[in-house]
Parts: C-alpha cells; structure tokens; sequence
C-alpha cells in the first residue's frame, strides 16, 4: 500500500539482525540466546517479505512462512534441550555446556 | 501508511534492544512480544496482510507463549535477575557490539550503493500466496509438516525424563 | 671335449652354492671335500680342454662357447659366453692350479679356525668369478667377475670379522678397488655408445680402424687404466694391498699375490689393441709400472711384518708386469704373471706355515735360525725366493724379468731410462727377498717352532715353489729342440712389437748384466744382515736415515696424504651436514603443520558463543571483501 525504497527496509532488517546477534554473543543464559536467534529469524522474515513485496512475488510470503514454520519447530526442541540443560548441570550457564571440545 | 511504517520500524528496534538488554527474563520475552507486533503492522503496511496475521499468532501467540511457558517453569524470575546482572558485565558488550556495528556497517554501504527506483510497497493479497503454496511450494509444505512432526517428537522424548520435577533450584 | 669348457667356472660355483647354503651343518671333512673336489674337478677340466686347445687350436685360435642370453635391450643383447684362446688358457690354468693347491694347503691351514665352511665357500665363489673374469667374451660378463672377486676379497680380507681392524682394512680395500670399478664402468659405458657393442673381438676389431690417438681411444683406455690400477695396487692405488694382509694367509697367497691382483695387468693385455692405439696411455701404464715397482721395493726393505713385505714384493712385481704392458710386450707381462703367480703364493704358503708354528708370530726379527727345525720349508721357500729374486742357474734363458727388461730397453719412448728403473728395482728385490731368507731362517732370534707342519701344508707349498721354479724348464727346451714354447704361444694370441737385439750377443751381455747385479744385491743382503747387522741398525739411527726409514716403513705416507687430503675433509664435511640440510624442509612441513594444528585446537572451545562470534568474524571479513572488491 506504502512505498517503501526498499534499501531501507531492507537496512530496517539487518539492523534487527544485527541486535539479534549481539544479544547471541552477550548473554550467557541460554534461554537468552534462543531468545536471541528468534529475533534473528525474524529479521530474516522481514527481508523475505520486503523482498516479495519489491517485485510484486507471492514467494516472499510462502517463504516466511516456512522460516516460521522451522522457528517453531526449532523452539520446540531447543527449549526441550534447555530442559535438559537445566536437568544435568544445573544451571542455565552456556559456558557450562562444553564439553564437545577437542 | 509510511509514517506508521517508520513509526513501527523505530518502535521494532527499540523493543529489539531492550529485549537483548534486560536481566529478567519475562521482561525480555514481553520486548520481544512487542517487537513482533511491530513487524505485523510493517508487513501489513507493505502489502503483507497474510504474514501480518501469521506473526500475530504463531510467532507471538505460540512460539512466545512456549518460551514464556518455559521460563515460568524455571522460575527464572527476579531471583535469577542477580546472576544475569553478574553475567552482563559492561566489559562483555565490547566485542560483540564492535562486531555487529562492522557488520551493519557493511550492509548499510553495500545496500546503499544501488540505488532502485521503484519503490516497495506492493500488495500480495492472500490467494496469491494461497496458490504459491498450494502450487510450486507443495512439496515444501508437506516437508515442513514432516519437520513439525520430527519436532514433536523429539519435544515428547527429550522432554519426558525432566518434567517430574518441580523446578524449585534458583 | 672343449664343449665342456662351461664346467671349469661352473664346478666352483656350484661348490660354492653348497657350501653356503648347507656349509654349516656339514662336517668339515666333507666340507673341504665339496670345496677342494669342486676345484680339483676343475682344474682337471681345465687341463683336458687346455691340451686340446693347445695341440689343435681350433680356427682363429679362439674357441667361443655360449650358453644363454642374459638380457635384451632391444639390439643390445648380451650373451653369457666363454672363450678360450691363448692368454685366457693361461690365466685358466694358473687360477685352478694355484687355487687347487691352495685349497688342500687351506684344509689343514683353517682347522683350528670356526668359520670353515664359510672360509671356503668365500674360496669357492672367488674362483669362480676369477674364471668367469678370465673367460668372458663380453666386457659386461668380464664386470660380473670383477665385481665377484672383489667382493670376496672384502669377504675374506675382513673374515675375522670380530676385530675391527680386520674389518676395516676390508672396508678400505673395497673403497680404493671401488674407484677403479667406477672408471671401468664409465669406460664401458663409453665404449657402449661409441661402439654399440660390448663384445671384446669386435670392439678390438672396431678400434683397430680407429686413428692413432683418437680421443675415444683415449678416454676409454685411461679409464680402463684407473680401473686395472685400482685392482692391482699400483700407484696411486695400492694403499689397500698392505692392509689386506690383515686377511688369513692362504687368502692372501690366491687373492691378493697370484689372481685378483692380476685382474688389471689381464684386462689391459686382453684390451691390448685399444691402447696401441691411444699410445699417450700406454706410456702413462709403463711409467705407473716403473715408478711402483721402485717405490713398492724401496717400502719392502723396511718392513717388519714377513707378510707386509711379501705385499710390498706383490705391488712391486705387478709394477714389472705394468711396465711390460706399457712398452707393448704383452706376451713377457703375461709370463711374468704365470711364474709370479706360483713364487708369489709359495712364499706365502711358506710365511703361513712360518708364522703358524711359531704360534702366529708375524715379526722377522722375532723369528730366526729355522732352517735347522722346518728343513723342508726352509728349501722349498729357498726356491721361491730364488725364482724371485731371477738368479742363475735355475733361471738361466726364459727369465721373464729378464725378457721384460730386454723388451724395454729396446722400445721406443724413454727406453733407458725405465730400464735403468728397472734394473735398480731388480736390485732391491734381491735385497728384500734374501732379507726374509736369512732373517727367517738364519738370524739370530729366538723362533721357537711349536707342532711340526701338517704334511698337507708343506706338499702343496713344495710343489708351488717346484712349479715356478721349473716353469722355464719347457721354454728352455724350447730353444734347445724347437718345440712348441709356450712364450711364443702367448705371442702369437697378442700381437704387438717384435724386437730384437740386433746384434749378435746382445741376449748374452744383457743376461751378464742382470746376473751381475742379482750376485751383488744377494752379497750386499748376506754382508748386511748376516755379518754386519748393527750396520744396518746404526744407518737408521742417524737422523736422515731414521727419516727415510720412517718413510719408507709408512709405504711413503700415501696413507697419511689420503687421509689429510681426501679422506678428512670430506668427513669433515659429512659432519657439517649431520642434520643433513635436505631433511629441514620435510622437517619444516612437519613442524609447520604441528604449528598450525595447534593454532587451530586453541579454536575449539566447546563453547557455543565462541564459534558463533567466529562465525560473525567470517561474515564480516567475507562481506568485506565483496564490499571491496
């Protein structure tokens, strides 16, 4: 309805993309960091859509739809995995988490 | 329409910040919360109607709730506050925010370099994006239905051994 | 009857194949039976074949016989072939007549030795490559020998492994001998690509057409030379010889005095058509010949050690045979080696049977007045000393130093003056010779024999010495009644310069000559050493004398000059390279990847947000470079 200039929006969506990145390398808390990674998919839905919008292409659309579709399936098992976390360290600490080293 | 575009965009990022920056966990979940709502009314501006409604209520409505589901679960509630102030050092920021401003820096110089003339703003209406999915994206629907499965399950099974207890350590 | 020429190298090598592989568990009588049947067989061969040659020589006088095809090349195709004229019967004949000998003489000689069998299995297969050297009709069969006999006189010389310097003076002869073999492949290889064939009567016919002092001839003529003066331990070569003495005696009677050492003074009168024409060379081997022979004899009169001097005699006697060669008499080289090889060896035999009854005693000073308790030694060892030393009356007309010294003052090129050589080398090996002879046998010390000499020793060094003794008896006969003499056989295999002495009694004033000074150097020793021996030891003492003695007795200090100019700088400058500077790269490629990978383990963490600010670090840089490039 709204013309946009696309580099906007699309600079709208790296800017929440690059938020979304600090906040995955800042926190230590996992719960954050899955938190974080929501925010990054999200931005990447934005681009999606501002893209699909640009050239007049239902693709755009039924592309985030899928992105959303693979979030929810993600949180689903991500915060069943925090659970486990939480289950065998028993603390929320990521720094904890790694002994896959070596 | 573009001012409550911009207006929502200011508000998406703000909400974006500050839901990276709190110690207590629902705070932060709420941000967010807020944040999508503000990327519906932007996908509805340009012409997204479909999305809008989907962000609305799977991404804030489900996979929100889900999160604050489980964090209510573990009581991550002001007692964890102290830890989460602890860990958030002013000393940590540095590196990260030096990296993601190089990064944005970069995108901005490269996404600024092309200037376009047409502009975005083009309305999909939703039976368009109906028939792409039920068109050329079919197969990829029935994968992700297959995917969603695979989710559940593995949510049941990895899920089963800890939800007999009452999550009382803080 | 010829076609069995194929069994003369064969028998040995075959004994030799049964004595390494089953040696060990064999009794030693039947080990030393295989080994003394195995040459015995062959050298009754070789005498029916040689009789047969002899009397009817087949056409062309060369009977070739080939039994299989070593290899193809395309048109290279080497042949496993024997052939047998004149001077390879000969050879024949004295290997296996001196080899047989030698062999019964080990039998006893090697008893209180373990080892036995190995002893002569190393025997066995020395003489068979000796034959397959003497009776090859290509240079690379000829090679094959070469090799062999080289290999077991390293074998043999360092037979009692266990002491080190055995071991070493092994080591040492197979180096110096290495050099020689090198040039002689690199000859070979020359006269391959020149003259596509490695087959010795169509090259010598090949080169016959070739001009006088052409540069193939040369090239190939010196290296052969280098080859045949390494084997044969002439200057500048012959440093191996003396130290190859460390080796048991009987080794060093066939090995190093009557076959192996003759290998060069063969390969050069066999090759005798490539240096008549690179003349240059022949005169390079005549003066080798002539300046060894000095320089062996003047170190043979120092010596201590009775098998040292019998080496020293050994250099000195090939260098006669290398002068020979040098102006063209090939055929006197050849008789020279027919009769050095029988004293040579039985004087040998002798030092053994000496230095074995008096309980391995090796000084001449420390032996003496034998000639009373080992009465048969001492006359057989007499005779070959005699035959050595070229005294009337047993060697009256065939004398074939006397031939060789007529031939050079009668050649061409600096005729006098080597025969001048010649003649004082005579002199000085009459000194040396009857030095031994009456420091032995006559001296003063205290030898004290133990066990009288097991009959097998003495016979076979009694028939030796009998044997170069009346080897000019036919010769004789020869002149007297016209038969067939075996000089003039020689000759007529090898062609070269006939000379003669022009005038009527030349043969005689020469042959008054050379008696002459054999008479003053057997009196000048006799006075020395037998009425006079402080003499003797007051000349040393003087400060020039104790000089040249000591240089003398150090064979001139080649040995030290080797070991300052070659031998201790290249050690030098192998222990530079200890680390050997090749190895720094791979070993660099190795350090480098251990450097990188444990760079890169430092990456693994195990924690999450470390690789995704990794991750984010790639981005940018990837982003970067598009944003750039």
């Amino acid at each position: 309805m709204a013309a946009i200039p696309i580099e906007v929006g699309l600079v709208i969506a790296g800017a929440l993309f690059c938020i979304g990145l600090v906040g995955v390398l800042v926190r230590r808390n996992v719960i954050f960091i899955l938190l974080s990674i929501e925010i990054m998919l999200n931005a990447c839905g934005l681009a999606f859509v501002l893209a699909g919008s640009y050239w007049r292409q239902p693709d755009g659309q039924a592309m985030y739809f899928f992105i959303l579709t693979m979030a929810a399936a993600e949180v689903a098992v991500g915060l069943s995995l925090v659970l486990q976390v939480y289950h065998h360290f028993g603390s929320l600490d990521a720094n904890m988490v790694n002994r896959m080293r070596g | 329409m573009t001012v409550i575009f911009y207006l929502s965009a200011v508000l998406a990022i703000a909400a974006t910040v500050l839901a990276v920056t709190r110690v207590n966990a629902v705070h932060a979940l709420l941000y967010f919360i807020c944040s999508l709502l503000a990327t519906g009314v932007m996908f509805f501006v340009l012409g997204a109607p479909f999305v809008a409604a989907l962000v609305v209520i799977i991404n804030a409505g489900a996979i929100m709730v889900l999160f604050v589901f489980v964090v209510m679960m573990l009581n991550l509630g002001p007692q964890s506050a102290k830890q989460e102030t602890a860990w958030l050092r002013p000393r940590a920021w540095i590196v990260p925010t030096l990296l993601s401003a190089v990064l944005i820096v970069e995108l901005i110089y490269s996404l600024t370099h092309y200037r376009s003339v047409v502009a975005a703003g083009h309305v999909v209406p939703p039976q368009e994006v109906g028939i792409a999915l039920f068109g050329p994206y079919l197969l990829a629907v029935e994968l992700a239905s297959m995917l969603l499965l695979a989710a559940l399950l593995g949510a049941y099974h990895l899920g089963r051994g800890v939800l007999r207890f009452t999550g009382g350590r803080s | 009857m010829l076609g069995l020429l194929w069994l003369v190298p064969a028998l040995p090598l075959a004994g030799f194949a049964v004595l390494a592989i089953g040696g060990g568990r064999l009794p030693r009588r039947i080990v030393s039976a295989v080994a003394v049947g195995s040459v015995g067989l062959s050298t009754i061969l070789a005498t029916l074949v040689s009789v047969r040659h002899f009397w009817l020589a087949p056409k062309g006088g060369v009977y070739s016989q080939t039994l299989w095809q070593w290899m193809r090349l395309g048109d290279f195709v080497p042949t496993v072939t024997f052939s047998l004229d004149a001077l390879s019967l000969t050879m024949v004949l004295v290997i296996t007549i001196v080899s047989l000998l030698i062999h019964i003489y080990s039998t006893a000689f090697m008893v209180p030795e373990e080892g036995y069998s190995r002893f002569f299995a190393y025997m066995n297969l020395f003489v068979g490559s000796m034959l397959i050297l003497v009776l090859a009709d290509n240079l690379l069969l000829l090679y094959l020998g070469w090799e062999g006999v080289g290999l077991c006189s390293y074998l043999l010389i360092g037979f009692w492994y266990k002491d080190p310097d055995n071991v070493r003076a092994a080591m040492k002869a197979f180096w110096v001998t290495r050099i020689g073999d090198t040039a002689f492949a690199v000859g070979i290889f020359l006269l391959f690509t020149s003259l596509g064939t490695l087959q010795i009567q169509p090259i010598l016919r090949e080169v016959a057409g070739y001009p006088v002092g052409s540069a193939l001839c040369n090239a190939a003529a010196a290296l052969l030379l280098v080859g045949a003066v390494a084997k044969s331990a002439q200057l500048p070569l012959q440093t191996w010889l003396p130290d190859a003495m460390a080796g048991p005696t009987p080794v060093s009677a066939l090995i190093h005095a009557a076959t192996m050492v003759t290998a060069g003074v063969y390969l050069i009168a066999r090759m005798h058509m490539l240096f008549l024409r690179a003349p240059t060379v022949l005169f390079i081997v005549a003066i080798i010949g002539a300046a060894t022979l000095l320089l062996a004899s003047c170190s043979a009169i120092v010596q201590n050690d009775i098998k040292r001097i019998l080496a020293y005699s050994t250099i000195s006697q090939i260098g006669y045979m290398f002068l020979a060669l040098g102006v063209g008499a090939w055929a006197a080289a050849i008789y020279h080696f027919l009769t050095h090889a029988f004293f040579k060896s039985a004087l040998f035999l002798g030092a053994g049977i000496v230095i074995k009854t008096l309980g391995g005693e090796h000084d001449i000073f420390k032996m003496g007045g034998l000639y009373r308790r080992l009465p048969v030694t001492f006359g057989a060892f007499l005779l070959a000393a005699l035959t050595l030393a070229a005294v009337p009356p047993l060697t009256l007309t065939f004398n074939s130093k006397d031939l060789i010294l007529n031939q050079v003052w009668l050649s061409e090129r600096g005729g006098d003056v080597l025969w001048l050589l010649g003649v004082v080398g005579a002199l000085l090996t009459e000194i040396y010779t009857f030095r031994i002879v009456f420091v032995v046998f006559f001296g003063p010390g205290q030898g004290k024999p133990g066990a009288r000499p097991s009959l097998w020793m003495v016979v076979p060094f009694a028939v030796l010495s009998l044997v170069g003794g009346l080897v000019g008896v036919p010769e004789l006969l020869n002149l007297l009644f016209g038969m067939k003499g075996f000089y003039l056989y020689l000759q007529s295999a090898m062609h070269g310069p006939v000379r003669d002495f022009g005038f009527a009694g030349g043969e005689l004033l020469f042959q008054g000559i050379y008696v002459a000074v054999s008479v003053a150097g057997i009196g000048l020793t006799y006075f020395l050493y037998c009425h006079a021996p402080e003499r003797v030891r007051s000349l040393v003492s003087t400060p020039a004398g104790s000089i040249l003695h000591q240089l003398l007795f150090a064979g001139w200090g080649f040995d030290r000059l080797y070991r300052t100019v070659i031998v201790g700088p290249y050690v030098r400058l192998a222990r530079l390279n200890r680390g050997d500077f090749v190895d720094i790269f791979y070993v660099a490629v190795a350090q480098v990847s251990r450097v990188v990978s444990f760079i890169l383990s430092l990456m693994v963490t195990g924690n999450v947000r470390w690789y995704v600010a990794w991750i984010v670090i790639g981005a940018v840089i990837v982003l970067g470079l598009v944003v750039i490039l």
